[in-house]
């Protein structure tokens, strides 16, 4: 223990004299929130729409107004041929077209089915699925509004949200924010740790000293999870204060699973510098490991329950996923640690296992 | 000058090979990445797991059940016989949707009843917003559907405004073919910048920085001696992930292959040159990790229209995109990619991006002096 210690302040002396290092871990995390929360989000509005209204009559124009009126679209073009319409969307100046055609508003007054047509730029698909979302609730409402009169008993529906009632992306992506941040982070501050003193020799040095593997794990570990909850506190501050993201749990809870979590992080870290032979290895490993997993099969953007079962199987030994699990079940359902055990245990697992490998590959030498 | 260059070059090569688990790391792990993130990268919403309440049991509320059973957006995980146990789905996540169906609706829609009983109740988890709205919008459609089946029923004509859509260049709206070529983009910027960015100031650390500067090296020979080795690993790289994405994932090649290697190539002179620059400003390779992490790759990932819609952010925050060259990579390989359109086209990201390179390397050619 007492030896454990003496590497703690040895690895806290070495991060104190490189105060930009120090800083950067601190400070700059809850930086990046800010801007990235500003930056990101889902919510898609005022999608650029071009009209081609080949009927000109009032009808036609009322519907031109229900897609504006809906704010969902912006009406930026008027077109007159087809061409126009290749060029515009060829361009990227429109995501969405009207074509209204020639006998609109006869079939609208006969009661027939006026067909209108609508083109959308699919080259984004995510944000194309959610306009054609919005162009057939427009639609829809317009057939209502033109078709008014005919009351007939069907379904209506009334959808309530829980926990996010106005969907606003923010809240969604804001925990993946915090848990991509701080994986980062922490292996980031980690990764090299070991293969340091292995290439500047001063690990023979260590090895001559008079402490177990266990320890010296211990005592590298210690420093960094100081310095990344104090950071990973910081970045949740910023995120209730800057983003309104509730906190529906206790801090308490919240502090106990970011803790787990990051002891896993850090793991992940070490052992990637117990694994490497030269720094540039350890930069590769642990981009591999930590960036792209973190960002894609965690859950922070990409649903898990849409990926195919093979790959849901392989996120499982992603900690990210279960952070956010955690995270989420904190502070946006208000749930306490008994509800979310089996997370929070499979994060202990993670940890456990990076930081017990670790200290039996370094043993082995 | 292309002695001195080729002498590097061959220098770097033997160091790469004396370190094979890099080379390992260079060769075998993008093509890996490349599969797994291929799966991963959907946005599609399907199976989404719902809990269905059906209070009434009538032939047409089980009708309508069997109407969600048979959708392949939904899956249901439960049909649980009180709304409370869906408080319980919900909190667990085991369930994104709950929806109660009231007793006596199958009267209702005879007319038998009050108008309160017709109502569908869909309790939906908002945590992932995204997800959610979409999934409440198939709700929305489905019962639509189901609507227009009883008017048809009852030989109404249901008649008003349909609306034909045409989705251009993915009509499928097929989010990997969308995130496919986006991931190509990210993956040999993760490889090769950070590659790079310990090149020189590897050097530097273990002292042979000073043997390389007494050498007869211009600054210019080391920045492209370093470069050129690099761009060769970042160069097979392409081609093994180009080959992943379209004869594995079979994404849509439409555009000029030729066009699409030359674009790769302007690019990655832009992610080894930022290397090479953050490796002539740092002192320690910790530094130029940070650095290239922080400052470059998370910015890039998340600013560059990669998944974040562009248009959504706020103006300011737009202004700075157009720093990043990754954001002219995306544009042109999804040009390419997707809309098979051709340089008369993409000219302008052609020319951003090829600007950028050579500003970059210029930097870090005029920084590696000064140290010298």
């Amino acid at each position: 223990m007492r030896r454990a210690w003496a590497v703690t302040v040895k690895e806290l002396r070495q991060i104190a004299r490189d105060r930009r290092t120090l800083l950067i871990l601190l400070f700059l995390p809850a930086f990046f929130l800010f801007l990235y929360g500003y930056a990101l989000n889902f919510d898609i509005r005022h999608v650029s729409l071009a009209v081609e209204d080949r009927d000109g009559s009032a009808e036609s124009r009322q519907l031109i107004a229900s897609f504006v009126r809906s704010t969902y679209f912006d009406q930026v073009a008027s077109v007159r041929s087809d061409a126009e319409i290749n060029d515009l969307i060829n361009h990227g100046r429109v995501r969405a077209v009207l074509v209204i055609p020639e006998d609109f508003s006869r079939r609208v007054r006969d009661r027939d089915v006026a067909t209108v047509q609508v083109i959308l730029n699919g080259d984004d698909s995510t944000t194309a699925t959610t306009v054609l979302g919005y162009a057939n609730a427009v639609l829809l409402e317009a057939s209502a509004e033109f078709g008014a009169g005919a009351e007939t008993p069907i379904i209506r529906v009334e959808p309530r949200v829980w926990y996010n009632p106005e969907l606003r992306s923010t809240l969604f992506l804001i925990p993946g924010l915090i848990a991509f941040i701080s994986m980062i982070t922490a292996v980031v501050s980690t990764a090299l740790s070991i293969v340091r003193e292995k290439e500047a020799g001063t690990m023979e040095q260590v090895r001559m000293a008079p402490i177990s593997t266990l320890a010296f794990i211990a005592g590298k570990t210690a420093p960094y999870l100081i310095i990344s909850q104090i950071s990973g506190t910081l970045v949740i501050l910023a995120s209730m204060v800057l983003f309104d993201l509730p906190l529906r749990g206790t801090w308490l809870d919240l502090s106990i699973v970011l803790a787990v979590f990051l002891l896993g992080a850090l793991g992940t870290g070490i052992l990637v510098s117990t694994a490497a032979d030269t720094q540039q290895v350890a930069l590769q490993a642990a981009m591999l490991v930590a960036f792209l997993p973190t960002f894609m099969l965690s859950g922070f953007i990409f649903p898990v329950a849409s990926m195919p079962v093979v790959l849901q199987y392989i996120t499982t030994v992603v900690p990210a996923k279960y952070f956010l699990t955690a995270l989420r079940g904190v502070v946006l359902k208000g749930l306490g640690l008994g509800a979310l055990w089996q997370p929070i245990g499979a994060l202990a697992i993670y940890a456990a296992a990076t930081l017990g490998l670790s200290t039996a590959r370094l043993a082995r030498r | 000058m292309i002695r001195r260059i080729r002498t590097l070059i061959v220098k770097e090569f033997l160091e790469l090979r004396q370190t094979p688990r890099l080379f390992g790391l260079l060769l075998v792990a993008p093509i890996l990445q490349m599969t797994l993130l291929g799966y991963a990268a959907t946005t599609d919403v399907e199976h989404v797991p719902i809990v269905i309440v059906d209070g009434d049991r009538s032939p047409t509320s089980r009708a309508l059940v069997e109407r969600f059973a048979a959708s392949k957006n939904f899956s249901i995980v439960e049909e649980a016989g009180s709304p409370a146990a869906i408080d319980d789905s919900l909190a667990h996540g085991r369930a994104w949707l709950g929806i109660v169906i009231p007793h006596g609706m199958g009267d209702a829609l005879m007319g038998h009843g009050p108008d309160s009983d017709r109502v569908v109740q869909v309790l939906a988890d908002g945590t992932d917003s995204n997800s959610s709205g979409v999934a409440l919008a198939y709700v929305s459609g489905l019962i639509s559907e189901f609507n227009i089946g009883l008017l048809i029923d009852r030989g109404r004509r249901p008649g008003a405004v349909d609306g034909r859509v045409r989705v251009w260049f993915n009509p499928e709206l097929e989010s990997r073919d969308f995130m496919l070529p986006g991931v190509l983009a990210l993956l040999l910027l993760v490889v090769t910048a950070s590659l790079s960015s310990m090149a020189i100031v590897r050097e530097r650390e273990l002292g042979t920085l000073e043997q390389l500067n007494v050498t007869p090296l211009g600054r210019w020979e080391l920045i492209l001696g370093k470069l050129l080795p690099y761009a060769l690993v970042g160069f097979v790289d392409v081609f093994l992930v180009l080959a992943v994405v379209v004869f594995w994932f079979q994404v849509p090649l439409r555009g000029s292959v030729p066009l699409l290697l030359g674009a790769s190539l302007i690019y990655l002179v832009c992610t080894l040159g930022l290397g090479l620059f953050v490796s002539t400003i740092s002192s320690t390779q910790q530094q130029a990790m940070m650095t290239s992490t922080f400052f470059f790759l998370m910015p890039m990932v998340y600013l560059s229209g990669f998944i974040f819609p562009i248009e959504n952010m706020p103006r300011v925050i737009q202004w700075v995109t157009t720093l990043i060259p990754l954001r002219y990579f995306l544009v042109i390989v999804r040009g390419i990619f997707l809309k098979g359109v051709g340089f008369q086209v993409l000219w302008p990201q052609f020319a951003a991006l090829a600007a950028w390179g050579l500003a970059v390397l210029s930097l870090a050619a005029f920084r590696s002096h000064k140290r010298a």
